[in-house]
Parts: structure tokens; C-alpha cells; sequence
């Protein structure tokens, strides 16, 4: 897009070179997906139990 | 040059009786707070009395004879951080004390966070067994009602209102893309919730002006809320009413660190180019729908421009701001690391936006539901993830999605638990609290620019704070420790 190309940024300061130490992205995803399941298993056992009825009757009113 | 950006943060809570068979708000409101302060002894009331303007010599004066209070029977406290804690539209609210700049406000807002839990502790040993408290910080019930997480920013009564408003309005539009809370479905009237599966912000629903007064119906994007709570010649209190409560602390961090920044830059005059949006109440929603964080936003003069780009663009002149002013309005390093993260920040949103998980309550949120969808294969309008949006911002910890999250903190948990109940000791709330730490007993009542002493003496004593940055540690710990009563204060206060 045109709008994307006319923008100044800033010079970077970001460092490139840290890239090369991470582990390849897929490994890396994989990793992240399976803390993601650990932690949706340890969701379930805090989630309220009837979620249809908690949400019905979570209700507030308006404030500011 | 910009004045410092005194600041702070004012955040309704929801609230939930559970296993009660009548739901009250507001005397679930009234318990808990009650809950809380019977444990502090003795309670001191907010005073309602409004404030004339001041001068003083060392930040105070004596004044003669106080006005009699308002009376109110709802629960209203001024806590010993200087924090004010009350019920408000059926809602538990607590204003943070004034603060010099955003990581003590993250600081404070998480210590408001600890106080309401407390608060539910002790709501529950007060209540029938299986009964509970339940509070919530969140900013809507997701069936259209909706509760504020107010800042507020100090700012120089010299600088025009307009300037202020279209300096600002564009900032506020797209800053939800760092400080948005994150929501399931839409509740905009003309909107079915399936046609807005998740969304950046939890209030951008609730916007349908771009300036004005009201803060329940009709809700602008800038407010106008003139009640400076200071003096009133020199100075403005900004009330800002269009942001989310956030659970996050690098988001409360930035959002209140990236507005001070602003708003200094507008006192200086030291915006760029006008970014004046062609239709801002719909731009503000447009950013909170648009997950791809692509769309284009038309501004007045016709060009078009991403929300990202704004942003970038803001932070640009920022960062030549801070070259050529300095930022001592915010905060040197406070403002650098405003500066770092805020640039970090937007090259993440543009490049890996999901990277930003551990650190944004709208991302954290949204790969937790996601993933959680894709695991049970689930409707985005499925009651179990209008659930767990909910859940994320319930306080009780052992019961917070937010808290399991590992979302990075900024804070550590010994200077938070100590500003439960120790005021900053860079504003006016330093005096504020330490008077109460001390005095409690002889202080009738207090708002945020006086005291009142009642010393037994022919008439109840006012001492005027009109200046936010005076009552410092710095400033007045010597006074304050040279002095065994109130009634000495007074006589040095008045010498």
C-alpha cells in the first residue's frame, strides 16, 4: 500500500542479529502450542462450571 | 515548557453477589468497601466541600472555619496511600493517588487491584456462609452496560481546549491497539454480536461523541469534565474517559506513559502534520474491530492511513520531542523506557502481532480464546469464551485467566503490597497519606486539595493542597517529623 511505503519511521535500532538464535519457527510454534494446551487443561479445572448461566447472569449497571 | 504530567487512575469495578438471592449493586458495592475500611482504624471520610483557590508559601495555608460536610450514605474513604476508595453508580470504585508519572501509577493501580482483593476477603467473612463477593475488572457486562476506567493528566489551564481536542482526538482513536482490554462480540446498537467475533477494546462500543460533558450516555472521545481538583488559574485536570481497565501492567504502563507524552508535546506545540480524522467515533470502533490492523482511516484532508501508522507517526515526533525538549514533563528515564517500549511495541503489532501474548490484555486474551476454540472447536459467540472473557478479569486470584497467563509484570510484589497502604512520595498524596497514617483520629475529612483537622479548638481547621507537586517527601518530611500533633502542624502551617 502506498500509505505504508510514505511513512517515516524512525531510524531502527532494533538488532537483526538476534534472529539467528532462535530456533527455527516451527519448532518454536510447536513449543508454544503445546504450553498452550498444558495451559488450556489448567484453564478448565478454574473455568466456572456452567458457562451459559454465568454469563446470563453477569450483569451490571451502567456506570461511567 | 510542558508542566509535569501529574497523574492518575480512577477505575469502576464490576461487581457480583454469588449465592445471594437478591442482587443489590450497591450494597454489594457498600459491604465490600465497608468490609475493607472497618479494618482500618479510624476511617476518615472523603470531604465533598468544594475548594476556592489558594496561594501559599510552602504548598499550604490555614483557613479559617470549614463548611459542614455533605451528607452521603453511601461508603466514601480516603485510604492512608492517598488513594480515595467508594461507591460509585453501583460500582466499587478507587482512584488511585496522584502520581509523577506512569510506572507509579501501574504501581498504584495494581495496588488497587490488592486492596479489592482484600476488600472481597473480608466482604466474605462478613457474609453468610456461600455467599461471596466477586469483583471484576473489567469495563462492560457484554449486554451494553458499561463502567469507566478513568485517567486524568495534569495539564496547563494556558493551553487552548481546542488545542488539546484535535491534538489528542487521533491519539486516543488508535492507542487501543497497545491499551485495549480485549472483547468477545460487539454490543453497538445496530450490530448483532456475531458480526464482531472479538475486538481490540472493551469500550470502544460506548463512544458516541467526540467532545463533550457526559460520562454515562452519549460518551465522547474527549471529555470535558472541568474540575481541576487544584488550582484552577494555573491548572486543567484532563479527565479521560475512552480507555479500558487494564489487567496488564506493560499496557497500563504505555497507556498512561504514551498519553502524558502527548499531551506534553500538545503544551509545546510540538505535534507535526494534523491528523484530524474525517469521522473519529467511527474510526474508534473501525480500530477496535479490525484484527488484521490494516484498515484504513480516512482523515479531513481525504488521505487515508492505517491505525499503526498513526501511531508511528506520533511516536516519531515523540521521539524528536524528547531530543529537542527533553523529558522531564514525564519523567526522564520513565519517558525513555515509555519511548522504548512504545516503538517495540508497534514493530511487534506490525510484523508478529501474537509475540505480543505475554505483554497486551487484548493479545493475551485473544490467543487464549483462540487457541481454546480451535481446541474444542467452538462458535466465537460460544457462552463458554463469553465466559472466560469475563473470567480473565475476575480479581480473585485463584479464580483470574489473567493471572495464569504469565503476562510480564513491571512491578514487584513488595513495592505493591507496601503502596496498599504508603502514599507516593513525589505528590501532594504524600502529605495526604502521612497525615493519616498519623492522624487519623483528628482528620474529619479529606478530599484531593484539602484536609480538615478537627483539634478541639473553636472551629474545624481546612489546610489547602491547591498544588499537586507541593507535600512531597522532599518538602515537607522535615515539617511533618518535627511536629508530635496536628495542632503543632497547624501553628507552623500558619506562621
Amino acid at each position: 500500500m502506498a500509505e505504508r511505503e510514505q511513512r517515516k519511521k524512525p531510524a531502527p535500532d532494533r538488532r537483526q542479529e538476534e534472529v539467528d538464535e532462535r530456533p527455527p519457527a516451527s519448532d518454536k510454534g510447536e513449543k508454544i502450542k503445546a504450553e498452550l494446551d498444558d495451559l488450556l487443561d489448567e484453564i478448565d479445572e478454574v473455568l466456572e462450571v456452567n458457562s451459559e448461566e454465568f454469563v446470563k447472569s453477569y450483569v451490571q449497571k451502567g456506570g461511567q | 515548557m510542558a508542566i509535569p504530567k501529574v497523574c492518575g487512575i480512577e477505575t469502576e469495578y464490576g461487581i457480583v453477589l454469588r449465592g445471594g438471592s437478591e442482587a443489590n449493586p450497591m450494597a454489594a458495592s457498600s459491604l465490600l468497601i465497608n468490609a475493607y475500611v472497618a479494618s482500618l482504624q479510624p476511617r476518615v471520610d472523603w470531604d465533598f466541600e468544594d475548594e476556592s483557590p489558594g496561594n501559599d508559601a510552602r504548598g499550604y495555608r490555614v483557613e479559617g472555619p470549614a463548611a459542614p460536610e455533605v451528607e452521603t450514605n453511601l461508603v466514601n474513604a480516603v485510604l492512608t496511600n492517598g488513594a480515595r476508595y467508594y461507591v460509585d453508580h453501583a460500582h466499587p470504585e478507587l482512584s488511585t493517588p496522584e502520581c509523577a508519572d506512569a510506572r507509579e501509577v501501574v504501581v498504584w493501580d495494581k495496588a488497587a487491584e490488592h486492596i479489592l482483593v482484600q476488600s472481597m476477603r473480608a466482604a466474605s467473612a462478613a457474609l453468610p456462609p456461600g455467599q461471596q463477593v466477586v469483583v471484576y475488572k473489567n469495563n462492560s457486562d457484554g449486554k451494553g452496560n458499561s463502567y469507566g476506567c478513568h485517567e486524568n493528566y495534569l495539564m496547563d489551564r494556558s493551553v487552548p481546549f481546542h488545542a488539546i481536542v484535535s491534538g489528542i482526538t487521533p491519539f486516543f482513536v488508535t492507542r487501543q491497539l497497545f491499551a485495549g482490554a480485549g472483547k468477545v462480540g460487539t454490543e453497538a446498537t445496530g450490530l448483532a454480536r456475531s458480526q464482531v467475533p472479538f475486538q481490540l477494546s472493551q469500550r470502544a462500543d460506548f463512544f458516541e461523541e467526540e467532545v463533550g460533558l457526559e460520562t454515562t450516555l452519549k460518551r465522547p472521545i474527549v471529555n470535558t469534565r472541568d474540575e481541576p481538583h487544584c488550582d484552577a488559574q494555573k491548572y486543567r485536570r484532563l479527565h479521560v474517559i475512552v480507555g479500558d481497565a487494564n489487567c496488564s501492567e506493560v499496557a497500563t504502563f504505555l497507556k498512561v506513559g504514551t498519553t502524558a507524552l502527548v499531551l506534553a508535546m500538545i503544551e509545546d506545540g510540538e505535534l507535526g502534520r494534523s491528523l484530524r480524522l474525517a469521522a473519529p467515533v467511527q474510526a474508534l470502533r473501525q480500530v477496535s474491530y479490525d484484527l488484521d490492523l490494516s484498515l484504513l482511516l480516512e482523515l479531513a484532508d481525504g488521505s487515508r492511513i492505517s491505525a499503526l501508522d498513526l501511531q508511528w507517526e506520533y511516536f516519531t515526533w515523540a521521539r524528536k520531542y524528547a531530543d529537542s525538549h527533553g523529558l522531564e514533563a514525564v519523567g526522564e528515564s520513565v519517558g525513555a523506557e515509555v519511548l522504548r517500549r512504545w516503538e517495540a511495541v508497534l514493530t511487534a503489532l506490525e510484523t508478529d502481532p501474537m509475540s505480543l501474548a505475554t505483554s497486551l490484555d487484548w493479545v493475551a486474551k485473544y490467543q487464549l480464546l483462540s487457541a481454546y476454540r480451535e481446541r474444542d472447536g467452538l462458535a466465537w459467540d460460544a457462552p463458554r469464551l463469553a465466559a472466560m472473557d469475563l473470567q480473565y478479569h475476575d480479581l480473585r486470584p485463584e479464580k483470574s485467566l489473567f493471572a495464569r497467563l504469565g503476562v510480564e509484570r513491571l512491578t514487584d510484589d513488595a513495592e505493591v503490597i507496601s503502596a496498599m497502604t504508603e502514599p507516593p512520595p513525589t505528590t501532594r498524596a504524600w502529605f495526604r497519606g502521612k497525615c493519616l497514617q498519623r492522624w487519623a483520629s483528628q482528620i474529619v475529612a479529606a478530599n484531593w486539595d484539602s484536609l480538615v483537622f478537627d483539634v478541639h479548638s473553636d472551629a474545624l481547621r481546612r489546610v489547602p493542597m491547591m498544588e499537586p507537586l507541593k507535600g512531597t517527601a522532599a518538602m515537607v518530611d522535615e515539617l511533618l517529623n518535627g511536629c508530635d500533633t496536628p495542632v503543632e502542624l497547624l501553628q507552623r502551617l500558619g506562621a
